[in-house]
C-alpha cells in the first residue's frame, strides 16, 4: 500500500530582481511501507531540495512550493507548521549527511534522543533514560549508558551518524528520509551503517526515501529508483531493470563513468562531457541535452515527457535495448 | 617499535624515482599553561617503505585518519619527517638545505582535494601559473612565462582565454583542471595527487581521471594519487598500497589486489565497497567490520588492526607483524597464508 504518494512536486526558489530557479521541476514518486526509493543525482540535481520540501523543511520567504504529497491521506505541502512538527519525529523522521553539524556540540547525547522521546511519546525521567539507552543500543553503539553522558565531538563519525539514526528511529516513525547518510563515512563504516539502514527497513517496515550520488550505494539497497538531472525525473524503473537496461543517456553515461572495482583494468573511462548548467534550460528542451551524444533536433523542440510503463524514462531519442554490462545482469533477471 | 623491514633493492626497485624508507611522521601532543609539555605522539606515519618506478602510478589507499595525506606531504618534505629517509631521482631529500630542496621541488608538484579552497580567489589563472615560474626563476619576461602556460592550458584542456578569468568562473572539473596545470607548468617528473577526484562529481571525476591518464603517456610522468576510493584507486594505479593506522599492511599490483587480497583489512576493504550492479550487491559476502579506528596515539600492542580483525589471535598482540613477501603481494599479517582463500 502507498504511504506517500508525491505528485508534481515543483520548488521554485525566487529573489527580487533574479530571475527564479527552479529547484526541482514536476517529480513524481510513491514509497509504500517496507520499501525502499532511491533519488539519484548529482550536485543540483534538486535531490536534496526534494526531501526538504517534504518535511516541510524549507524557508517559508522566497520559496514556491507546488504540487501534492499525500502521506497516509495528509498533504504534507499544505498541512500548517503545528500539525508539521507533530509529524515530524513521530511519523516522519530524518537522517542528515553530516552527523557533526546536525548535532547541538553543547547538548550531550542523552538529552537529544530523550528530546524526541519526551516531546512525541510522552517519555521523561527514568523512563526515558532507559528508552534512550534500548535506541542506542539498537543502533549498535557498545556501552550506550556511557554513550548518552558523552557529547557529540567525543563520538567518532560513525558513532555520531548511528546516533543521528536512533533518533531518527525513536518513535518507529513509518517514513524515513536519509540524506546522503553515508556520504561523509569511510567504506567500511559506510557498510555498518547500510547494514542498520536494511535492517530497520525490514524488521519495521518502515517506508525509506534514500538519497544518494553512488549508485553503488542505490544497487544494493533500493527497490526502486528515480535518477534526477536538473529538477525532474528522467529516469525511474525498479534495481535490475535500471541497472540492466538503462535507457536514458544520462543514466547510461553515469554507470559508464564509474570506474567499478570488478571490471577490467586498463580502459579509459566513458565519461559525461560538459558540466550541469546553473539555470535550468528545460523550457527550451531537453536540460541534458547540451552534454549528450544521441542529441536529435527534437530534444531542442520542447523538454521531452516522462514515457513507459513500469519503467519509465524522459527522452526522444531513448537507448533501447539490454545495456553492454556484464552478462550476468541479463541471465538470472 | 620494530621497524619494518627496508625493500630490498631488486630488480624492480633499481630504476625507482622515488625510495621511501622506514618514514616515520610523530606529531608532538603537548599540555601546559606556560611551558609546553610533551606528553605523548600522535603517530601519524610509522614507519613505511615503499618505492615508484619512473612512469608508473603508487595508488596510496586507507580511511581518514590513516596517515595517508601525511606520508604524502612527508614525501615532498612538506611536513619534515621525524625518521627515515626519501630519496628522489638518487638525491636524499633528507639531507638537503633548504635552499637545494627548493629547487628539487620543482620536480615535484602536488594537485590538491578542493580546487576551490586551493586556488586563490583574487588571482586570475595567468597569475595562479606563472607564480612557481617565477619562483623558479623559468621564463625571462611575461611573455614568454604567457606562452608557457598557454601550452600547459592546451595541455589539460582548458581554452586560452582561461588566463585572464578567475577561478569563481569555472566549473568544478575546469577548476581542478587549473590546479592540474598549476602543477603541470613547471614539468615536473613527480606529481602528488592528494584525493584528485573526491570533491567532484561523478559525470566529471572520469574526465578528470582520464586526463591524468593522457598527461602520464604523453609527458611520462610519475604520479603518487592518494585517495580513499578504492575503485579509483585501482584505475588508475600500477601499484596499490593500503594503508592502516600509519602503516602499510599490504602492496600488490593493482589486478591482483583486487583478484586476491591477502590482508584481512585490504579484504574488509574491498567487501565493503559497493559495485554499481545489483546483481553482485546481492550476492556477495560482506565482511562487516565492527568498531572505529583505534587513535593513532595509542595505537594497539602488535598488529595494529587486530582490535577489528575477525581473525585476531593471542600471536596479533604480542608481536608486530612485517611486510612479507606471499605471491607477489607484499603483507603485514602472521596468518596470511592461512586466510589466503578466506573471503
Amino acid at each position: 500500500m502507498t504511504l506517500l504518494d508525491v505528485q508534481d512536486l515543483s520548488v521554485m526558489f525566487t529573489q527580487r530582481g533574479r530571475e527564479d530557479v527552479r529547484a526541482v521541476d514536476g517529480v513524481s514518486f510513491d514509497v509504500s511501507a517496507g520499501e525502499v526509493v532511491g533519488l539519484v543525482g548529482e550536485s543540483g540535481c534538486g535531490k536534496s531540495v526534494t526531501s526538504l520540501a517534504l518535511m516541510g523543511l524549507l524557508p517559508e520567504k522566497g520559496v514556491k512550493v507546488s504540487g501534492r504529497a499525500d502521506f497516509d491521506g495528509t498533504n504534507l505541502l499544505g498541512v500548517d507548521q503545528r500539525t508539521m512538527r507533530d509529524l515530524r519525529g513521530r511519523e516522519l523522521g530524518m537522517i542528515f549527511q553530516d552527523p557533526l553539524s546536525s548535532l547541538n556540540p553543547v547538548v550531550a547525547i542523552g538529552k537529544q534522543v530523550t528530546e524526541v522521546l519526551a516531546r512525541h511519546r510522552g517519555l521523561s525521567g527514568d523512563a526515558a533514560a532507559k528508552e534512550a539507552e534500548h535506541l542506542l543500543d539498537r543502533v549498535g553503539i557498545p556501552d550506550p549508558r556511557r554513550r548518552l553522558k558523552e557529547y557529540p565531538h567525543q563520538l567518532s563519525g560513525g558513532m555520531r551518524q548511528r546516533a543521528l539514526i536512533a533518533m531518527a528511529v525513536a518513535c518507529r516513525p513509518r517514513l524515513l528520509i536519509a540524506d546522503e547518510p553515508t556520504t561523509a563515512l569511510d567504506v567500511t563504516i559506510q557498510a555498518q551503517i547500510l547494514e542498520l539502514l536494511k535492517e530497520l527497513v525490514h524488521q519495521d517496515g518502515t517506508a525509506l526515501i534514500m538519497i544518494t550520488h553512488d549508485l553503488g550505494v542505490v544497487a544494493g539497497l533500493c527497490d526502486r529508483i528515480n535518477v534526477l538531472y536538473a529538477g525532474r525525473v528522467v529516469e525511474s524503473a525498479a534495481r535490475r531493470p535500471l541497472f540492466a537496461e538503462p535507457t536514458h543517456p544520462y543514466t547510461r553515461g553515469l554507470l559508464g563513468s564509474i570506474p567499478r572495482l570488478d571490471s577490467v583494468r586498463g580502459e579509459p573511462l566513458n565519461p559525461i562531457p560538459g558540466s550541469v548548467r546553473d539555470l535550468l534550460p528545460w523550457v527550451e528542451g531537453c536540460a541534458f541535452a547540451p552534454r549528450c551524444e544521441r542529441v536529435i533536433e527534437a530534444c531542442v523542440e520542447a523538454p521531452p515527457a516522462l514515457i513507459g510503463g513500469s519503467h519509465q524514462y524522459r527522452c526522444v531519442n531513448p537507448v533501447l535495448g539490454r545495456s553492454a554490462g556484464p552478462e550476468h545482469l541479463l541471465e538470472q533477471e | 617499535m620494530t621497524a619494518m623491514a627496508p625493500v630490498e633493492p631488486t630488480a624492480e626497485t633499481t630504476s625507482a624515482l622515488v625510495e621511501v624508507k622506514d618514514l616515520k611522521v610523530h606529531f608532538p601532543i603537548t599540555k601546559g599553561i606556560l611551558f609546553d609539555r610533551v606528553i605523548g605522539h600522535v603517530k601519524a606515519v610509522d614507519g613505511v617503505s615503499f618505492s615508484i618506478r619512473q612512469g608508473q602510478t603508487y595508488g596510496l589507499v586507507g580511511e581518514s585518519g590513516c596517515g595517508k595525506s601525511t606520508l604524502g606531504r612527508a614525501l615532498l618534505h612538506l611536513t619534515p619527517p621525524t625518521a627515515g629517509s626519501v630519496h628522489f631521482a638518487g638525491v636524499d631529500l633528507t639531507s638537503l638545505t633548504r635552499e637545494q630542496l627548493r629547487a628539487q621541488r620543482k620536480r615535484m608538484q602536488m594537485i590538491f582535494q578542493d580546487p576551490m579552497s586551493s586556488l586563490d580567489p583574487r588571482q586570475n589563472v595567468e597569475s595562479i601559473l606563472s607564480e612557481g615560474l617565477k619562483a623558479h626563476g623559468i621564463g625571462a619576461d611575461r611573455d614568454e612565462r604567457r606562452e608557457l602556460i598557454s601550452k600547459t592550458l592546451d595541455e589539460v584542456g582548458l581554452p586560452r582565454w582561461a588566463l585572464s578569468r578567475y577561478p569563481h568562473e569555472f566549473s568544478g572539473g575546469q577548476r581542478q583542471r587549473i590546479g592540474i596545470a598549476r602543477a603541470l607548468v613547471l614539468s615536473p617528473d613527480l606529481i602528488v595527487a592528494d584525493e584528485p577526484v573526491s570533491a567532484l562529481d561523478v559525470s566529471i571525476q572520469a574526465q578528470v581521471i582520464n586526463l591524468l591518464d593522457e598527461l602520464q603517456t604523453s609527458l611520462n610522468l610519475t604520479y603518487l594519487v592518494i585517495a580513499h576510493d578504492l575503485a579509483v584507486v585501482r584505475h588508475i594505479s600500477d601499484v596499490v598500497g593500503v594503508m592502516y593506522l600509519g602503516a602499510l599492511v599490504e602492496e600488490a599490483q593493482s589486478d591482483d589486489l583486487y583478484r586476491k587480497p591477502l590482508h584481512p583489512y585490504t579484504k574488509a576493504l574491498m567487501s565493503a565497497v559497493p559495485v554499481p550492479d545489483p546483481v553482485v550487491e546481492e550476492t556477495r559476502q560482506r565482511i562487516l567490520l565492527t568498531g572505529d579506528l583505534p587513535s593513532p596515539a595509542n595505537p594497539p600492542s602488535g598488529c595494529r588492526f587486530r582490535t577489528r580483525c575477525p581473525w585476531a589471535q593471542e600471536r596479533c598482540a604480542q608481536e608486530r607483524p612485517e611486510l612479507r613477501l606471499i605471491d607477489g603481494h607484499k603483507v603485514a599479517c602472521h596468518f596470511a597464508e592461512d586466510l589466503a582463500d578466506v573471503h
